[in-house]
């Protein structure tokens, strides 16, 4: 590329444009902020939802006392005893502390868990939307194998067999839950793959690797942020579930697992079944409302409501 | 006449598998493109024009080698690029660039307009970030879009820039030959003026070659130096601009010409409109004779029954018609 005339001369602007005031650039994702903002429930919930965030994070060691220590007589109501506010379980321990060191194990279970559907879904989702043909037959076959399994027995299988390990629960979760990302990521790749400037950058020269990565699945990210957002609230229950009928690591505490330990005793001391409860139902509560205002924020087709 | 053609496209193929009806249904085929051939010269502009489905975008595509070509040789500055692979074909993406007809779904809105304009540097070149970043900016200045501009994303623009956005991605490789697929149905008129004064100014700055898609033989006009008309993946006319214009020689470029609105009122009482009644026919069924003589005003038994070969019938004049002989008089 010698004889071409070079780009080097400084030409003059072909056409004038008129002095506008500067624009100040916004990235798409604060305009889904300013969206957000908008939508005050799911304002209120996120506050909520980053309270109790923090206070799984720093909650232990502020409370100080530990959780699986007996401190008083067994089930002490809440309110009785201004040292323990809400109450003791069956072994007297005090609940505030489990709900509190709960929090941390059921938050990192969910998010975890959540990671882990996320990347098996998007992976197979992006692999066969992009490449169709038989990698999708073959990819989308394997994830309906997935979708008529029973996932609660099919995950306390795993769990049985490999030990019920924090680690372990969490593969557990997410190996039952990943379809539903795989199908959306596939039906968005579907649909971004045709557009035009797919095609213009492959006619800018993108490899394969990068029309994926780089230009069809940031594209694909808003429902996917969704899904993955309400995924962290059913593997918070899902993983409720599991210790509520034992398949837990006993070396922790998590809020599933309280219910689990006391439900022989729900008709005499029901608040230590109903209290981790509530702290279930708060929680996903706000990850569904919050999954909800980001979904109208990412949403362009409901931005005009 | 002497300089090789930069783009010469011989008997291009492209055609898509239809869904089968049944299980032991043989695959049928649609033929987007069927054996189509024309060649650009070198800081030329060729046009091809045609009415939606004719294959025009296709046929492009396929050039560019954005859709799979079924049949032919597509040869760009000597070298058949349809067999090309991997770095090579990379190699060849550097010299053919794209403008698309949707400024709206041709951006990645993902990305910042600098971004944008950069993506082919940094996907087929080697270049330094720092000259990358220079080039972009001059890019900038030379489209017409202010440097203050540059960190926008695609949906702060008007359509207007948007496209200005994408002729500066398709220059940024310094291409030889850069393919306008309808640069400018979808702006308003006005605009539409604009960008096609910047794409003239371009191709003179740069001695640019220009395969110009359009449905509009008004913008054509003005555009081009000769003109290719596709009706259902053929060519039916392929001639320079003077002589399509001036002496239009198959019935369907006649029409189309008659469509054009003009301002000129004697101009307009002069020329009769030349109506064409119907749809093409369904392009999944396999044509015998000519593909236009359903819809012809003037077509003759031998139309529906044979079809006619593309024949030069006066230097630089293709035309695929029974009833043009070389008299070259048209048959309206």
């Amino acid at each position: 590329m010698t004889d071409k005339p070079t780009t080097t001369d400084q030409s003059a602007p072909v056409t004038e444009l008129l002095d506008e005031p500067i624009e100040k650039a916004r990235h798409p994702f604060m305009e889904a902020w300013d969206m957000f903002r908008r939508n005050q429930a799911a304002l209120v919930a996120l506050i909520i939802l980053v309270l109790i965030i923090i206070a799984a994070i720093i909650g232990p060691s502020l409370y100080g006392r530990d959780p699986f220590e007996m401190v008083w007589a067994p089930f002490t109501p809440p309110g009785q005893n201004p040292d323990f506010i809400l109450g003791t379980d069956y072994l007297g321990r005090d609940l505030l502390a489990m709900i509190i060191s709960g929090a941390r194990v059921s938050i990192i279970i969910g998010l975890a868990a959540a990671f882990v559907s996320v990347f098996i879904g998007v992976t197979i989702g992006a692999l066969a939307g992009y490449y169709r043909g038989w990698v999708e037959e073959a990819l989308m076959r394997f994830t309906e194998f997935f979708q008529v399994l029973p996932t609660l027995l099919f995950s306390m299988v795993i769990v049985a067999l490999f030990g019920a390990s924090l680690p372990m629960i969490t593969f557990a979760i997410g190996i039952v839950s990943w379809t539903a990302v795989a199908r959306i990521t596939r039906a968005e790749f579907l649909r971004i793959r045709e557009l035009e400037y797919v095609t213009a950058s492959r006619a800018s020269g993108a490899r394969d690797f990068k029309l994926i990565f780089g230009v069809i699945l940031p594209n694909a990210l808003p429902p996917i942020i969704v899904q993955s957002a309400l995924m962290v609230g059913s593997a918070i229950l899902f993983e409720a579930g599991l210790s509520f009928l034992g398949l837990t690591d006993p070396n922790v505490v998590s809020w599933g697992q309280i219910i689990g330990s006391n439900r022989t005793y729900f008709l005499d001391a029901s608040f230590t079944v109903t209290l981790p409860g509530v702290a279930i139902f708060v929680t996903i509560l706000c990850i569904s409302l919050v999954g909800d205002g980001l979904n109208d924020a990412l949403n362009p087709k409901l931005r005009s409501r | 006449m002497s300089e090789q053609p930069l783009l010469s496209v011989e008997n291009l193929t492209v055609r898509f598998a239809m869904n089968r009806r049944g299980l032991f249904s043989p695959a049928t085929h649609l033929y987007a493109v069927d054996d189509v051939s024309f060649h650009v010269n070198r800081g030329e502009t060729l046009a091809i024009v045609g009415e939606s489905g004719s294959g025009k975008t296709t046929a492009a595509l396929a050039a560019a080698r954005l859709v799979t070509a079924y049949e032919g040789r597509v040869v760009l500055d000597g070298e058949d690029v349809l067999p090309l692979e991997g770095e090579e074909l990379r190699q060849m993406r550097q010299k053919v660039q794209f403008i698309f007809q949707d400024p709206y779904s041709s951006l990645n809105p993902r990305q910042r307009a600098e971004e944008i304009v950069r993506d082919p540097l940094q996907s087929l070149t080697d270049t330094p970030a720092a000259e990358q970043q220079e080039i972009t900016e001059r890019l900038f200045a030379q489209v017409g879009l202010r440097p203050e501009q540059r960190r926008l994303f695609p949906h702060q623009f008007s359509g207007g820039q948007r496209q200005r956005i994408g002729i500066a991605r398709a220059l940024a490789t310094q291409p030889e030959l850069v393919i306008c697929d309808e640069p400018v149905s979808a702006l308003d008129v006005a605009v539409q003026a604009q960008i096609l004064n910047l794409l003239s100014a371009l191709q003179e700055e740069f001695g640019l070659t220009y395969l110009f898609i359009s449905h509009d033989l008004g913008v054509v006009q003005h555009m081009c130096d000769s003109v290719a008309v596709m009706y259902m993946g053929k060519i039916v006319e392929h001639a320079d601009r003077k002589s399509l214009f001036n002496n239009p020689l198959h019935p369907y470029t006649a029409a189309l010409l008659s469509a054009v609105p003009s301002v000129d009122k004697t101009l307009r009482e002069k020329s009769k409109r030349i109506l064409i009644p119907g749809d093409p026919p369904d392009p999944t069924q396999k044509q015998v004779g000519c593909r236009f003589a359903s819809r012809c005003p003037v077509a003759q038994d031998q139309c529906r029954l044979s079809e006619p070969p593309l024949t030069e019938i006066a230097p630089n004049h293709r035309v695929a018609c029974h009833l043009v002989d070389e008299k070259a008089i048209s048959p309206l």
